[in-house]
């Protein structure tokens, strides 16, 4: 899970990083978006490394989930918390919600095969991302998707360092803080774009 | 007002009226909650002396007792071991069950006993449960091997006071199990957390310190443990405040035995060589 997580978490960096060149002008993404296809063996690499990864986080992810599940057999008939965070407890939960948006998301803008009314942008993904995006119910999908990314990633990037055995009690509030506040950009940052677009702010 | 000592301003003991459910099973089959009411509980009586009162009026209504562990009584052996509102060693942080005072409950309280409940602790009656997946655990690998049958001179391995200070920490786990009880993943990696990092920071540890990593965390798994995923439920449960360092350290010596297990000398050219 760790692993994974890792590339996991350095794709998304690295796909918000390009989604911000949105806010640049429609010249800043098309640009980036024909660099990145002209450079077929880059693109192909990461998109290997990348379904390899997400296909090996969701098998350990399940595997994980029913061995703990028969390990806990039920658990006591009153339940009570103490310390797990929300996050923690929903991971199962989060993660198949964001393998929806994924889905949703390849066939959407990658594909474009979905909710894009059958229109050829010709390369024009500014124009394609505005399109997109001006329909409230796909934005409003994207954001609660982004929502639940950055829950997952809060509980997911701290115990990254807790499984490398890198954490200690010194440190373990300040790498729980570092990974919220991380989560939180991520995901401000990619809402940040349809709710520009649904806003109206930019047209 | 209630003082300390559980007496209110007339010099009388303070009582308590409870509602108690408490669990109720045969091994092997499946169990229920019982109820019954007790009167007269005492603030100032441990958790277990309100279980032994609750017994002793079993007896006298010619019913049948709950069973349940408990040795010393003072918080240092690891036996007792009772769910109390779905908190392993009850409401109380950093306590046993025998060490909590029944000043912690309302008058008038409904309090629901069960046992620990993991896969690898099956229930043998009514609050009992079977831990030997901790001894199995110990066995593999809770051990140094040293010379007996004379003391070795005190001062002849000197262990800076850092180290004896944090193998100390480590020490200080029970064997309870509330941790495991408490894990929505009915995990045991403060244990086995606590046990190795117990042995594997001071230099009488070191000589079999990759060896019982390994072996240990392989019982741990074959004795139906689950998996940790930071909930970090075991460290606010458990009654000796173990941290979840000691799963961090754990996983760090963990890898670190790994990988100097795949890269270990054979011993023997390999087909091809010279
Ligand atoms: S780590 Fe704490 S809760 Fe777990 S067995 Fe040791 S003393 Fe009990
Ligand atoms: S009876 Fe020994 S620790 Fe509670």
């Amino acid at each position: 899970m760790a692993l994974t997580g890792v590339v996991l978490v350095g794709f998304v960096l690295g796909h918000l990083t390009g989604n911000l060149l949105f806010f640049r002008g429609p010249a800043a993404i098309n640009d980036y978006a024909e660099w990145l296809h002209s450079h077929a063996m880059l693109i192909w690499g990461a998109r290997v490394v990348l379904i390899i990864s997400v296909f090996l986080h969701i098998w350990t992810g399940i595997q994980l989930t029913l061995e703990n599940r028969a390990s806990r057999q039920g658990g006591p008939q009153v339940e009570a918390t103490r310390r797990a965070s929300v996050g923690s407890r929903t991971m199962p939960y989060s993660g198949v919600v964001i393998l929806a948006f994924i889905v949703f998301h390849l066939l959407h803008f990658t594909f474009r095969q979905v909710a894009l009314g059958g229109r050829d942008f010709q390369g024009d993904v500014h124009a394609m991302i505005r399109y997109g995006f001006s329909q409230p119910a796909v934005a409003v999908f994207y954001i609660v998707g982004m929502l639940l990314l950055c829950l997952h990633l809060g509980h997911g990037i701290a115990s990254i360092f807790q499984t490398l055995g890198l954490r200690n009690e010194r440190w373990r509030g300040r790498l729980e803080a570092a990974s919220t506040v991380f989560a939180w950009v991520i995901a401000l940052g990619f809402i940040s774009i349809p709710l520009a677009v649904l806003t109206g702010l930019i047209k | 007002m209630v003082t300390a000592s559980g007496q209110n301003s007339h010099g009388h003991e303070v009582t308590l009226a409870l509602k108690l459910r408490v669990w109720r099973q045969r091994k092997g089959q499946a169990g229920h909650f019982e109820e019954h009411a007790l009167a007269a509980v005492p603030t100032s009586a441990s958790f277990l002396e309100m279980m032994d009162m609750l017994n002793e009026q079993l007896i006298k209504e010619g019913k049948e007792t709950f069973a349940f562990d408990h040795d010393c009584r003072e918080g240092i052996c690891g036996m007792c071991s009772m769910t109390i509102n779905g908190m392993p060693h009850g409401p109380l942080p950093g306590v046993t069950t025998c060490q909590l005072h029944m000043r912690n409950f309302r008058d008038g309280e409904t309090i629901t006993v069960e046992p620990w409940r993991a896969r690898a602790f099956p229930v043998l009656k009514d609050l009992v449960v079977d831990r030997s997946g901790f001894d199995k655990v110990i066995q593999a690998g809770g051990f140094i091997t040293v010379r007996t049958g004379s003391a070795p001179e005190a001062n002849n391995i000197p262990v800076p006071k850092g180290v004896a200070d944090e193998a100390m920490d480590a020490a200080e786990c029970i064997g309870c199990g509330a941790c495991v009880a408490s894990c929505k993943n009915g995990s045991a990696m403060l244990f086995v957390g606590a046990k190795i990092n117990h042995l594997n920071i001071l230099p009488q540890g070191q000589a079999e310190r990759d060896r019982r990593t390994l072996a240990m965390v392989k019982t741990m798994d074959e004795a139906g443990f689950g998996n940790c995923t930071n909930y970090g439920e075991c460290q606010a449960h458990c009654p000796k405040s173990i941290t979840l360092d000691v799963i961090a350290k754990l996983n760090r010596d963990y890898l670190r035995a790994r990988v100097k297990e795949f890269f270990s000398s054979t011993g023997k050219p390999s087909k091809g060589g010279d």
